[in-house]
């Protein structure tokens, strides 16, 4: 089983694009991932607020809900996006990073189901929630 | 029968150019994601410019799905924000000088936004267009389809809901 979960950090470790918004996995096991992203000037998409663009936190959902669809006891392999929702409940607070906590709740042998929670310092308060379908795959 | 005489090609262009370019060089993510548009009239068509760095599976390779979402997050916001604005650019109520400097209209908000997987996005260029199926006083529902080689094979599709942002003095 650690095996898994050792193989799953490596691969999310390894994603480009994760490296690229400064993904930092914190903890990774049984179908549960979290992964924070630090607040970065270049992910505004509001320039008046300094709010993070929406698409930035997708990408750290996206990431996260993989993971954690990865490190599921009963997944084989890798994963893949079938659907993800966001909703977006308030823009993430300036100068704070972006924490976000993915479960894969249940796995069938061809789809994984996960939920997400995206909150910033104010961990009562979250900015955002997903909720996704994913593939479950033999390799990577 | 006293028609005004259409102003030149070179005006025309040059204003709505310049107000496209504004609103956009305005947002850093979206030069981050290297998102450009490409404008006929008032249709955009949205291109992502692919980059190493948008991989999120190395091994296939494929876009990462993450960069697909936001790729037609920012498609959707734009096209809405530009269909917004769109009127206030040509009467002139929008000055694209003072756009650049940043005297720019609020942007809609995304009250919550679901993408469709349908093919993996393959290591090249992706192109975006959206359709704003409703835009109300206060909501507006967009849906977005993304394409790669063939424009009826779509590799992603979503739809968004968003909030408009509130004229003040539409409040009194």
């Amino acid at each position: 089983m650690a095996d898994k979960t050792d193989l799953a950090r490596q691969f999310i470790q390894a994603i480009p694009h994760a490296k690229e918004l400064g993904m930092v996995l914190e903890e990774i096991g049984d179908g549960t991932a979290c992964i924070s992203m630090p607040y970065d000037e270049k992910l505004i998409g509001d320039p008046q607020s300094g709010v993070i663009a929406g698409g930035a936190v997708s990408a750290l959902m996206d990431t996260c809900c993989g993971a954690a669809v990865m490190c599921h006891p009963d997944a084989p392999g890798g994963t893949a996006t079938i659907d993800l929702r966001i909703d977006y409940m308030r823009g993430a607070t300036p100068g704070q990073s972006i924490t976000t906590r993915a479960t894969c709740h249940h796995i069938t042998r061809s789809v994984a189901f996960v939920r997400a929670v995206a909150s910033d310092d104010d961990t009562d308060r979250p900015v955002a929630t997903a909720s996704g379908a994913f593939t479950v795959e033999s390799g990577f | 029968m006293n028609r005004p005489r259409p102003e030149p090609i070179q005006v025309v262009k040059q204003r709505r150019d310049a107000a496209l370019n504004a609103l956009l060089d305005s947002v850093p993510y979206i030069r981050f994601l290297n998102v450009t548009f490409d404008r006929r009239g008032d249709e955009l068509t949205a291109q992502l410019n692919f980059s190493d760095k948008h991989i999120g599976n190395p091994f296939l390779p494929a876009i990462h799905g993450g960069v697909t979402a936001a790729f037609l997050e920012i498609t959707a916001t734009v096209s809405l924000n530009w269909s917004q604005i769109w009127s206030s650019i040509e009467n002139g109520a929008l000055d694209p000088e003072d756009m650049a400097k940043g005297i720019l209209p609020r942007q809609p908000k995304t009250i919550d936004f679901s993408v469709d997987y349908l093919r993996s996005g393959l290591p090249r260029d992706a192109y975006a267009r959206a359709t704003i199926s409703r835009a109300g006083r206060r909501y507006a529902s967009v849906h977005v389809e993304a394409w790669q080689d063939h424009k009826d094979k779509l590799f992603a599709q979503a739809t968004g809901h968003f909030l408009m942002p509130q004229d003040k003095a539409a409040k009194s």
